[in-house]
């Protein structure tokens, strides 16, 4: 079951640490990632592989929450049909 | 392959856009619930609503965390009470009411709607005992929704339903006037009204449904303006159409994948995506703001319409195609005092009621959420009732009147309903009377279905 990490706000240290840290902690296989800096915004996408994870997906959502409040930037996982749903015929 | 661009696109359009599904409605027949016995049926009524919809909210809620997709509202829609009312010996139709209440607050959602009849051709059995009632069960209820379908194109507009109709909209007003008039804000008057409607308060599920269905009424006019903010510099209005299409085709398919994820999760049928764009009092989450944004300088002056008409048609046409099954209401919902564009505009004194009525003939529904003063005469309210069952009937579309008796208002004054419902402006009517003409009863013939000009 894969989803997508999104990761949005200013840029500082350890961002990327911090959320693969969660992914560590809970389970969830990092299978791509991309990042970039547009005008000062960091934006970071993660496709993680969420079959084996040690939580439900309201909790992993909430670890993340908890990540993004300490970092200051706002994490979303969303399942990753969404997307496709949305963006492909 | 996902694109980042797609995927930030996204998670901007429901952070920052206010896009969501507006409501997943769980349509439920009751018409296996009838009993002569009015207690009995009422039992009946509860025991269903509760086991058909009891998993409804979490289960609408744990799609909404897995998808990152907010569902602001879950909803109930029930075969129209006046026909379970008819078997009945001696009902109180508030009875009715306040069991459909009951029933909905314990699955947790928050309005049921089918507090209804259907009455385009004239009374049945359960009808007039319901129309009657609309007032008192409204007051004696929270979030039960009333609706009355007195029109439509085949069977032509029961003005006798219609006469009754004015009154009961300000008796409804007369009688919660200490909880700002809400009665009549959960009373909608229709001109062939869908059997599929997932959106309150004229939501009820038509006989010709089945058992247990779910509907979606999707969202999103704040991305859609925001896309025209960010793409429609120097295009054409054709390009414009384009731009809308493809927007609502992105809002239609999160709706038509959240419609199934539910539906599959509680085994229940898919029935309908309602293709609507439904605004919220949120700055920015406005129908009004995405006509301005095409170039008027305040909704409602000239070319309004028109630019209606584009918007409600493109967002018909990119939905469609985004889904396979399409219902319900479908297109631009213009209600007032729910659209902060709308409220706007009226202040300033650029939207007037005419215009509004105007506009209903190329929108989805029509006179919506409007606050009238508090002195408006009933047959003034029933004549803007017909007005808009005559431009529903002849154009084969669906249009409705929900407006609200400001009691002891004035124009000039406001009226807060909070939350969705939002606030408005107390907005100027003609007051020249039409009392004999409504006073005449009887029915108009339904209308020629050719040499249409």
């Amino acid at each position: 079951m894969k989803a997508v990490v999104t990761v949005v706000g200013r840029d500082t240290v350890g961002i990327l640490a911090k959320v693969a840290g969660v992914c560590a902690e809970t389970n969830v296989n990092v299978e791509e990632v991309t990042q970039s800096i547009l005008s000062g915004t960091f934006a970071m996408i993660m496709v993680v592989d969420v079959t084996a994870c040690t939580i439900d997906f309201a909790e992993l959502q909430q670890c993340f929450n908890a990540a993004g409040e300490e970092k200051g930037v706002d994490i979303k996982v969303t399942r990753q049909e969404l997307y496709d749903a949305m963006h492909h015929i | 392959m996902l694109d980042t661009k797609d995927i930030l696109e996204t998670i901007h359009m429901i952070s920052d856009e206010n896009l969501d599904v507006r409501t997943v409605t769980m349509g439920i027949s009751l018409l296996d619930c009838a009993d002569e016995d009015p207690h009995r049926a009422c039992e009946k009524i509860y025991n269903k609503i509760t086991t058909r919809a009891k998993d409804l909210v979490k289960v609408a809620e744990e799609v909404s965390t897995a998808y990152g997709v907010p569902i602001v509202n879950k909803r109930i829609s029930v075969t129209p009470i006046a026909m379970l009312l008819a078997p009945c010996k001696n009902p109180d139709p508030v009875e009715f009411a306040r069991t459909l209440d009951a029933a909905a607050k314990k699955v947790g959602v928050n309005f049921v709607g089918g507090f209804s009849a259907l009455v385009q051709k004239g009374f049945s059995a359960g009808d007039r005992l319901l129309i009657d009632s609309i007032p008192d069960a409204l007051a004696a209820t929270d979030i039960v929704c009333s609706s009355i379908n007195i029109g439509s194109t085949k069977a032509g507009i029961n003005m006798d339903a219609v006469a009754l109709m004015g009154p009961i909209v300000r008796r409804a007003a007369e009688i919660t006037a200490q909880r700002n008039c809400i009665g009549p804000a959960k009373l909608v008057v229709f001109c062939n009204a869908p059997e599929d409607n997932p959106f309150m308060a004229g939501a009820f599920h038509g006989p010709g449904e089945p058992d247990c269905v779910i509907h979606v009424g999707v969202s999103g006019p704040g991305a859609v303006r925001a896309a025209l903010a960010k793409q429609s510099a120097g295009m054409d209005l054709g390009e414009v159409a384009e731009l809308v299409k493809r927007t609502a085709f992105k809002i239609t398919r999160m709706g038509q994948l959240v419609g199934n994820l539910v539906s599959e999760r509680l085994g229940v049928p898919f029935g309908i995506v309602d293709l609507s764009l439904a605004p919220t009092p949120a700055i920015g989450d406005s129908v009004a703001n995405v006509l301005e944004e095409m170039g008027l300088e305040s909704c409602g002056c000239c070319g309004t319409t028109a630019a209606l008409a584009l918007l409600n048609d493109a967002v018909k046409k990119g939905g469609v195609m985004a889904s396979n099954f399409v219902g319900g209401l479908s297109g631009a919902f213009i209600p007032v005092s729910e659209d902060a564009g709308m409220i706007a505009a009226a202040q300033c004194g650029s939207l007037s009621i005419e215009k509004l009525e105007a506009m209903t003939a190329v929108c989805s529904v029509g006179i919506d959420m409007v606050i009238l003063p508090g002195d408006t005469p009933a047959e003034v309210i029933s004549a803007l009732i017909a007005d808009e069952a005559a431009i529903g009937m002849v154009n084969s579309k669906t249009t409705a009147v929900r407006v609200i008796p400001a009691i002891g208002k004035q124009v000039g004054d406001t009226l807060d309903f909070g939350g969705l419902l939002g606030w408005g402006p107390v907005m100027q009517i003609n007051r020249f009377s039409p009392a004999k003409f409504i006073g005449r009863g009887g029915r108009i013939p339904a209308p020629l279905q050719s040499l249409k000009n």
